[in-house]
């Protein structure tokens, strides 16, 4: 199924209003997406405002450093991913093809830090319902480090569907179904995921390890 | 299903396939809709069972059939299937789903795919649900509050909020689908304040569907995760904050409200006009105030928690928004009833249905402002009082007009009329019932009934057998239907183009509509509700 235009689905009159659709309803889903990380964000900043002593004590333990390398490595992947788009819009197959991969990449080096550190924060006793004993006295420290694995994994199982859907893109390209520049909006529109959850550790990383520390 | 003899051209999107494949895997937004029909019957029928022995076991003081633990199961089972298994999929998902599209002038929704998938991610769903109603069932109320469901309860709570969540989804994609379509798809002509304004409340539903459920889907993840992995969020032991979860929760309950009223309204504006053959009284004013109850019913979610820890000053700013939201509510009513003014008003089972709307949904808005008030809720709230004010909205309002809805779209959805007399009937014993049952309950709420309690003292005996006579009338006239309309799919009259003699695009095709909808796409120049009719423009825009 190569054709040249987009293949216009019998509910539409013109594949400029299938299009437009489509950007709508992932940017409709975008918005659901973020009230579903503001619940998260919301009961990480009650538990901010009304434990501060045991908050600043969890947040001291989380690694920095890793911290750091993972959120550059993430923001290496926007730009990658951005530039995919760019590369779809002016139909550079090989050039997108690259770059692309360069986002799955950058993607698994992500997880792969992130793996590492809750297998870390597991060996000093930071994953409270198991393992070594948990190292801090207040009690309040626990419910941290239980919203800091919700959260966390939460970010994780979005940047892991994001993983899936780039290099399904890239798949797509590589064994040419996919064409370029006639399927930019896909492109794009995994670039608008991509970007959102990468948004959100931009947002999850300063209120887990910068905010109390 | 029923094999219509049909002459005209176009094969109906009943005929367009007679095998199991066509009906539970068609894209057709019209069969998906008939789908959800019939499922969300079912489920109504399993919630209508739980509230049936629940009015039962209140016959005597005493709790005569069922133990303690029973009822709490009871009580939450009916809740969790009425809220999320049909109140929220009943009028957009069956009656939005089958009329968006059409109202609008287009062929589908814009992801018909994914409008199938919600309706599979819908009974799956489902299925979690009924399951965890075999295996033993849940104590712990519809609400979940921490840290019971999370650290005490013994019920099967895992089941029940997987499913929850999963239901979740259904309605998110169902949300997004309409925004999109009735951004993207609407006919030439059709501009925003051509549109019905079914479709605009509709719309503002669908905003609400997609902002409110994902915050419901992140509180049940977290009680998800502290039953299965031990991380408690709102263990008190832990500096947690119970009163946390309950603001996380009414952050979407809330506005889950309004996503079971707002379609109600939808077909109350469809109703009166078609009924009083008379334009809307205030068109933009009901549109806007749609908007303005998705809106506004995102700021009030605190005054679930007045009497549960909550500061006196968030609790004024919550009970003065609470009112506020009474505005563009009371708004609709009014203009409703002055569309019947100087209009040629006609009685038939949809329009009773609506007129029992107002009488009810009127008595359940103003009890709203008593338990909104700060200092009379601490009195009220966990009464009777609240059970009553909610079912006069839920109940008495959405079910009524869910009624309403099926009478006056069962012709355009099978091509049949119902029997008209028993349908009138059952409209009046749906509101006699309704007050019967729930009347009592105010006054119960009043004097000091909790709520979740089979046993009471005897001097409330009265009252509750009152509630319970009023239930069994209600049970007969929600079932009635199930066997006349059934009737009616065989030997009831066949209904043309328009019935009622109704605007609106949908009364301009054949009923029950073709597969696509329109033979061509319609070009819309006029404005919604162009009362009196006249029947030119109806017969030439079919095209037959």
């Amino acid at each position: 199924m190569s054709d040249a235009l987009p293949a216009v689905h019998e509910q539409f009159q013109a594949p400029g209003q299938q299009l437009e659709a489509d950007r709508l309803g992932l940017w409709v889903f975008l918005a659901s997406e973020a009230m579903l990380f503001g619940a998260v964000f919301f009961a990480l900043t009650v538990y901010h405002l009304i434990h501060p002593a045991a908050m600043h004590a969890a947040t001291s333990r989380l690694d920095l450093v890793t911290g750091v390398i993972g959120t550059a490595v993430l923001l290496t992947s926007s730009t990658t991913m951005a530039l995919a788009v760019k590369a779809a819009r002016e139909g550079r197959r090989t050039e997108a093809l690259i770059v692309l991969v360069g986002t799955v990449l950058l993607g698994l080096a992500f997880e792969a830090i992130k793996v590492h550190d809750w297998f870390d924060e597991y060996d000093q006793g930071l994953y409270p319902p198991m393992g070594p004993p948990f190292p801090l006295p207040q009690p309040a420290a626990r419910l941290y480090f239980h919203l800091y694995f919700v959260s966390t994994g939460l970010h994780a199982v979005h940047l892991a569907v994001g993983i899936l859907l780039v290099a399904g893109v890239a798949a797509s390209l590589l064994s040419n179904r996919m064409k370029l520049p006639e399927r930019t909006v896909t492109v794009e529109m995994v670039g608008l995921y991509w970007q959102f959850v990468d948004i959100v550790w931009i947002f999850l990383f300063p209120t887990l390890y910068l905010v109390s520390r | 299903m029923t094999a219509e003899a049909k002459k005209a051209p176009p094969k109906s999107y009943i005929e367009d396939g007679h095998t199991l494949r066509s009906w539970f895997f068609s894209t057709d937004h019209k069969g998906i809709a008939v789908l959800y029909l019939v499922s969300i019957t079912l489920f109504f029928f399993v919630g209508g069972a739980a509230a049936t022995l629940i009015r039962l076991e209140l016959l005597s003081p005493n709790g005569f059939i069922l133990s303690n633990d029973a009822y709490n199961r009871l009580f939450t089972i009916h809740g969790v299937i009425m809220v999320w298994f049909f109140l929220i999929p009943s009028i957009p998902n069956t009656f939005g789903n089958f009329l968006i599209p059409i109202m609008i002038g287009a062929k589908d929704l814009a992801f018909p795919k994914l409008n199938l998938a919600s309706w599979w991610i819908f009974v799956f769903a489902g299925c979690f649900v009924i399951a965890a109603l075999l295996i033993g069932g849940v104590d712990t109320g519809w609400t979940f509050y921490a840290p019971f469901s999370t650290m005490f309860s013994n019920g099967y709570v895992i089941p029940a909020v997987v499913g929850v969540f999963i239901s979740g989804f259904s309605t998110i994609l169902t949300g997004l689908n309409f925004i999109v379509t009735v951004h993207r798809l609407r006919a030439p002509g059709m501009t925003w304040f051509r549109l019905p304004l079914f479709v605009w409340s509709i719309y503002a539903t669908s905003l609400v569907m997609v902002l409110a459920t994902p915050v419901l889907a992140t509180t049940l993840l977290l009680i998800f995760a502290e039953r299965v992995f031990g991380l408690g969020f709102f263990d008190p032991q832990l500096g947690g904050d119970p009163v946390l979860y309950q603001h996380m929760f009414w952050f979407y309950s809330h506005p889950a409200v309004y996503i079971m009223v707002l379609p109600a309204f939808a077909v109350m504006s469809e109703l009166m006009t078609a009924f009083s053959k008379k334009h809307i009284f205030g068109y933009k004013v009901i549109a806007f105030s749609s908007l303005a109850i998705a809106g506004l019913g995102f700021l009030v979610w605190g005054h679930h928690m007045f009497v549960a820890g909550e500061s006196v000053y968030v609790g004024l700013v919550f009970s003065v928004l609470s009112f506020t939201i009474a505005v563009p509510s009371a708004i609709k009513v009014f203009n409703w009833t002055a569309t019947m003014r100087k209009g040629y008003v006609s009685f038939d089972a949809p329009m009773l249905f609506a007129l029992g709307f107002i009488g009810l949904f009127v008595i359940g808005g103003l009890t709203g402002l008593f338990v909104a008030a700060t200092g009379l809720d601490v009195h009220l709230t966990r009464t009777y009082f609240v059970i009553a004010h909610f079912h006069f909205i839920m109940v008495g309002g959405t079910v009524s007009c869910y009624f309403g809805a099926l009478h006056f779209w069962w012709p355009k959805m099978t091509g049949r009329m119902y029997p008209e007399m028993p349908g009138r009937i059952v409209a009046l014993l749906i509101f006699f019932g309704f007050m019967l049952t729930f009347m009592p309950q105010f006054i119960l709420g009043w004097l000091g009934m909790p709520r979740r309690y089979h046993l009471y003292p005897p001097e409330f005996q009265v009252l509750n057998v009152l509630s319970s006579a009023g239930a069994s009338i209600l049970a007969v006239a929600y079932t009635a239907p199930l066997f006349y309309l059934a009737w009616s799919l065989f030997y009831g009259k066949r209904a043309g183009l328009n019935p009622w003699g109704a605007a609106g695009l949908e009364w301009m095709i054949p009923s029950p509509p073709p597969r696509e909808n329109f033979e061509t796409v319609p070009v819309v120049t006029w404005e919604a509700y162009p009362y009196p009719l006249e029947p030119q423009p109806v017969a030439k825009e079919d095209g037959r």
